[in-house]
């Protein structure tokens, strides 16, 4: 924002010392922003409160909903044990390598199916059929391949989120105004600086996208990874909580489960902003 | 007078797989050294075609394109090319925008750097240097973008309807300063327009290419009395009015 043209600065200057109805207007926008901040902190206030205050009062039974203090108490039980880190760091890592995994390997096969309009014509019906397959089916067939553990977990999720990650990049390329490309050819480019120079940088806030669906669904693959065949992590406990009906474990669960993907889809959008800055994009 | 292009018997058919376009037919002319030719035409006859088999990007299917006497069989260093938008990526620096070309040339020097900042100062642009293209207003990108293309020393400067994206008088004061620019450093440039007053305003001569198959159907000197001659100064020029009646008699217009 600090960057205007020289023609503009008049205005900066008057911005400076800001008319009344300006100021009155930009205290308005941030009265504005802590209203909804406060009311969404309080929404999760009140929700929680809620829940604990039906749950003691026994109008809903804590065996089966669980509770706040529950929840605390069971973390602390975890914690105390010395497994709670073992368990979320078990899934957290299987998530990264997978999310990892199924980015890279998807852009580098957009690049190849781009590069080539031979293998891209060819590969199109397998695509096309791979992205509807409900790629839970597949988990069996990890299993009895690799064997119960977590590699078989880490090519789960790469089977969920590696063809979403290559439609969505290859489409990004696709839809690059062709004259762009044109440009690089006409100054005598070859085919790897049209990617290059052109095709890449272009496409970065589709593989951004990209990135953030395949947090999501990362997410998806371990857990059900882990529903299938594990000894360990957030999506064990769930099942097992589950199994001997530990409704606290399960809840505990899902909220640790919740926090860390959204830790973990900010850190996507700070790389973005990272990204931008570096460039001077960022706004 | 040195001819820098010349066009022989050139013809384009385009293949579809609902049969064949014959694009161009027996197109041929040449340009001299340091002259403005604007090429006007119904739309769809040809006239970008013709402007790709120039630079080299298109083989002609039959005939021979010459650039300083060479037949040209692939895309030409020699041939600088301006399109419709000016396209400077919009994650590069107007500096780096404009060093685009001789990047990928591989021709980066110290003594480049130093050429591109000069184009810079000279065009006006120099304190926007480190900018990035939505910060400039679209005449400025405009003339980001003819540097881009004076950078690698084009012997011609091929604009394929190059100011058609702007608006009416952006348009007018772009088509000036792109003019002046060319003149100034003496390159000859063929212009693609379907703006009968923009080609009379800026040609030595116009080429008006017929219906699909375009072929070349007239060729109009462009002689004005007026003094150093501009795009704005030749429409006031007496002349204008009746260039522009010949030329529109030619291209034969039906709605």
């Amino acid at each position: 924002m600090s960057s205007l043209e020289p023609s503009f600065k008049p205005i900066t200057c008057q911005q400076k010392n800001i008319s009344a109805e300006h100021a009155k207007y930009l205290r308005m926008l941030k009265r504005e922003k802590i209203v909804i901040r406060s009311t969404q902190l309080l929404t999760l206030v009140l929700v929680f409160a809620l829940w604990e205050i039906l749950a003691r009062t026994a109008i809903i039974d804590p065996f089966i909903t669980s509770q706040p203090s529950r929840i605390v108490k069971t973390i602390e039980v975890l914690y105390n044990e010395g497994v709670l880190f073992k368990h979320i760091g078990v899934t957290c890592l299987e998530t990264i390598v997978g999310f990892l995994l199924g980015t890279f390997s998807g852009v580098l096969i957009a690049i190849v199916l781009w590069w080539s309009k031979f293998l891209c014509q060819v590969s199109e019906p397998y695509l096309v059929v791979l992205n509807s397959l409900p790629k839970i089916a597949l988990g069996p067939i990890f299993i009895v391949w690799i064997g119960a553990g977590p590699v078989a977990i880490i090519v789960m999720t790469l089977a969920i989120s590696l063809i979403v990650t290559i439609l969505e990049v290859l489409n990004g390329f696709l839809a690059i105004d062709h004259e762009k490309i044109k440009l690089v050819q006409i100054f005598g480019g070859n085919k790897y600086q049209v990617l290059t120079k052109v095709l890449l940088p272009a496409s970065f806030p589709n593989i951004i996208n990209a990135l953030k669906v395949n947090v999501g669904l990362s997410w998806v693959g371990v857990i059900v990874g882990e529903f299938l065949v594990s000894k360990a992590g957030l999506g064990y406990l769930i099942v097992y909580g589950g199994q001997v009906f530990k409704l606290d474990l399960v809840m505990t669960s899902v909220v640790v489960l919740g926090v860390a993907a959204a830790i973990m889809y900010q850190g996507v959008v700070w790389f973005e902003r990272f990204i931008l800055s570096k460039n001077g994009l960022g706004q | 007078m040195n001819t820098v292009v010349n066009l022989n018997n050139v013809s384009m058919t385009y293949q579809s797989p609902n049969g064949e376009i014959n694009a161009l037919e027996n197109v041929s002319f040449s340009v001299n050294d340091g002259e403005f030719i604007c090429i006007v035409g119904p739309s769809g006859c040809g006239k970008s075609t013709l402007l790709s088999i120039i630079s080299g990007l298109l083989a002609p299917t039959s005939g021979q394109v010459f650039l300083h006497g060479e037949r040209l069989s692939e895309p030409s260093k020699k041939a600088g090319y301006m399109l419709q938008k000016d396209h400077l990526f919009e994650w590069r620096t107007i500096l780096k925008n404009v060093l685009l070309g001789v990047e990928i040339q591989r021709a980066i020097t110290p003594q480049i750097r130093e050429k591109a900042i000069s184009f810079l100062e000279t065009y006006g642009l120099y304190e926007f240097r480190n900018k990035y293209p939505e910060q400039l207003s679209g005449g400025m990108r405009q003339r980001a973008a003819l540097i881009r293309t004076l950078m690698t020393d084009p012997q011609i400067l091929l604009l394929d309807e190059a100011f058609s994206a702007l608006d009416y008088q952006t348009r007018l004061a772009v088509s000036e300063d792109i003019y002046t620019i060319i003149k100034k450093e003496k390159k000859t440039a063929i212009l693609v327009t379907h703006d009968i007053a923009e080609a009379i305003s800026m040609a030595d001569r116009v080429l008006v290419l017929s219906h699909r198959p375009g072929t070349v159907k007239k060729i109009c000197n462009i002689s004005l009395t007026c003094s150093n001659r501009t795009p704005l100064i030749s429409r006031e020029a007496p002349e204008f009015r009746c260039f522009f009646q010949e030329i529109w008699k030619e291209l034969d217009v039906h709605v």
